[in-house]
């Protein structure tokens, strides 16, 4: 009866899971094997894939060619990389204070200084890029801000060349991703105890002891699970670079985009998909391990 | 935590970013009010037509491109949020609660679309897709008018997929502290299985489930890679619309049409907010 039982609850179980299992069998597992297939292919004339065994396209984008040594490829991948970084460690440093800041508020206004965070981000991603190139550009707002105020004090002006440029990508990145940086941040604060404080400040603890031996460490989790929010999509984006960086900033996103829509060659950007795919998939494993797993992932 | 007293460097810091996060909010509202149509520079309050001031909103509803991304973007975040919700409540159930063969790699395949770079997600279902209508097209010799295309089907099914993991993770958070004793005593008292899920489980977990339907939606609206790689004619979203634009010239429309939504949003958020706060 119980042995029945049991099985009937394994049967129910793996029912439920199945949905889930299929969808991610063919729009995940078999896309993702689809894709590695075509990075060892090789593309004829006509742009058409041939599937064969060749590591060319890998070695193409580490820099080996046949016309000897290249490294435009291996420089948009760190490029790639180094923007993803900067964007982090900014947006860390400016995501923390304000999440503490609205874990220290008192609890009733919480909320509201919480829902003031989410609400940019209910604008469209698209749009949000688009208003930064009102503010950035040659005849932009903040050029038009900056040229009165130095009409005032009269001092001659000339308008900066904000954008295109990786500045004005970064900005761009920095911006998106701001919220999904606080929201986790802010839970793990919220969820300190109170006693913990007043355990420090028995001990003698001075406010900097506090911050670093308690605060920090405790909010951890939800600094690593902001990191992974923001660090993944950004290395990966092509959009953000695309509208505010003109056509110089290339990223291995725009790389990828472009193989596979304007120069037709599959196998290439297919390559170049799967190295993107393995650099992400090493550092945020490294770093999960290292800082542990970032459970508060949910909460974002 | 408690609330201490804040140094005023904090609070001044914190007045930064609130100011970082909304300039470009304030900036948008603005220029949906421009005189000038290519919306460079601000030449003054638009006062044209029978609307004055809101000329743009009234030039929105007459566009027709517009409002056809509207519909598609509303009918793909809707659809993708209905399967995505259901799909991922019953796996978070699973995970939670039952123990089953293979799942550790359902685990595993529930947090790798997390950490996937959503172009690499993007390309491979360009691929898949546009292998397997290749082949089928090919197959059945379809006239061109019948051949399979990428289109609002091929976008709704990617967002479910990428919706799921975000789905299941919000409802697992919620049904971390679920007591099971609820469950057996209903059945003790006599109630079968559906009835206890309706009756006990259900109620239980929606504010789990609404958050995570929440989540969902919101990330269709606010999609563009993945749609982007898998749109074609006649599923154009307002993201796509808009990026569209963005290489000519947006008109002070697009501004005034993300002033609407940030309005709706503010709305809808502002009832649901009331009525949780009435219970």
């Amino acid at each position: 009866m119980i042995q029945s039982f049991r099985e009937n609850r394994r049967l129910q179980g793996f029912l439920l899971i199945l949905p889930t299992l299929l969808v991610m069998l063919v729009m995940l597992v078999i896309p993702l094997t689809l894709t590695v297939i075509t990075s060892f292919g090789q593309r004829d004339a006509d742009g058409n894939v041939i599937y064969t065994f060749t590591l060319e396209n890998y070695w193409r984008l580490l820099g080996f060619t046949e016309t000897g040594w290249d490294d435009l490829y291996l420089g948009i991948l760190l490029r790639s990389l180094w923007l993803a970084v900067q964007t982090t460690v900014i947006v860390i440093l400016m995501a923390y204070p304000l999440a503490y800041f609205i874990a220290r508020a008192p609890e009733k206004r919480r909320n509201f200084l919480l829902f003031l965070v989410l609400i940019p981000l209910w604008t469209n991603f698209i749009i949000r890029i688009y208003a930064w190139v009102m503010i950035l550009r040659g005849q932009g707002v903040l050029n038009s801000a900056l040229g009165g105020v130095a009409g005032l004090l009269s001092i001659p002006f000339t308008p900066f060349d904000f954008y295109p440029s990786q500045g004005a990508v970064l900005v761009g990145m920095v911006y998106e991703f701001l919220p999904f940086m606080i929201l986790p941040i802010y839970t793990s604060l919220e969820k300190i105890e109170p006693n913990l404080y007043e355990a420090a400040a028995d001990l003698y603890a001075n406010a900097f002891h506090t911050f670093w031996r308690v605060t920090a460490p405790l909010s951890m989790p939800g600094v690593v699970a902001g990191t992974i929010l923001t660090f993944v999509p950004v290395i990966g984006t092509f959009v953000v670079s695309d509208i505010l960086g003109g056509r110089q900033v290339i990223l291995v996103g725009n790389l990828v985009q472009r193989q596979f829509l304007d120069a037709r060659n599959p196998p290439f950007g297919s390559a170049a998909s799967i190295i993107l795919l393995l650099m992400t998939l090493t550092l945020t494993l490294y770093y999960t391990r290292r800082f542990g797993l970032g459970e508060e992932i949910a909460a974002g | 935590m408690s609330s201490t007293k804040r140094s005023p460097w904090l609070t001044l810091t914190a007045l930064l970013v609130y100011f970082f996060l909304y300039a470009p909010i304030v900036v948008l509202v603005l220029f949906s009010f421009n005189a000038s149509r290519t919306n460079v520079v601000f030449e003054g309050v638009v006062n044209q037509g029978p609307c004055g001031p809101f000329y743009w909103y009234c030039q929105l509803f007459r566009n027709r491109d517009v409002m056809e991304a509207t519909r598609n973007t509303l009918v793909i975040a809707l659809t993708s949020t209905f399967f995505a919700t259901i799909i991922g409540t019953m796996a978070a159930l699973a995970l939670q609660r039952f123990d089953f063969f293979g799942k550790n790699a359902a685990e595993t395949s529930l947090y790798f679309p997390i950490v996937t770079p959503e172009i690499v997600m993007g390309i491979g279902i360009l691929v898949l897709f546009s292998a397997a209508f290749g082949w089928i097209n090919a197959a059945l010799a379809l006239p061109p008018n019948q051949r399979l295309t990428m289109g609002l089907g091929t976008v709704i099914i990617s967002h479910i997929a990428f919706s799921i993991p975000f789905v299941t993770l919000v409802v697992r958070a919620r049904l971390h502290g679920f007591d099971n004793r609820l469950e057996e005593a209903a059945m003790d008292l006599g109630a079968n299985e559906l009835m206890t899920f309706r009756k006990v489980t259900l109620p239980l977990i929606a504010p789990g489930v609404l958050a995570g339907a929440m989540l969902a939606f919101t990330l269709s609206l606010d999609d563009f890679i993945i749609t982007f790689f898998t749109t074609g004619p006649g599923a154009t979203t307002l993201p796509i619309y808009v990026y569209g634009l963005l290489r000519r010239v947006v008109t002070p429309e697009v501004n005034a049409l993300s002033t609407i939504w940030i309005l709706v949003v503010l709305v809808v958020v502002g009832i649901s907010q009331w009525f949780q706060n009435r219970e």
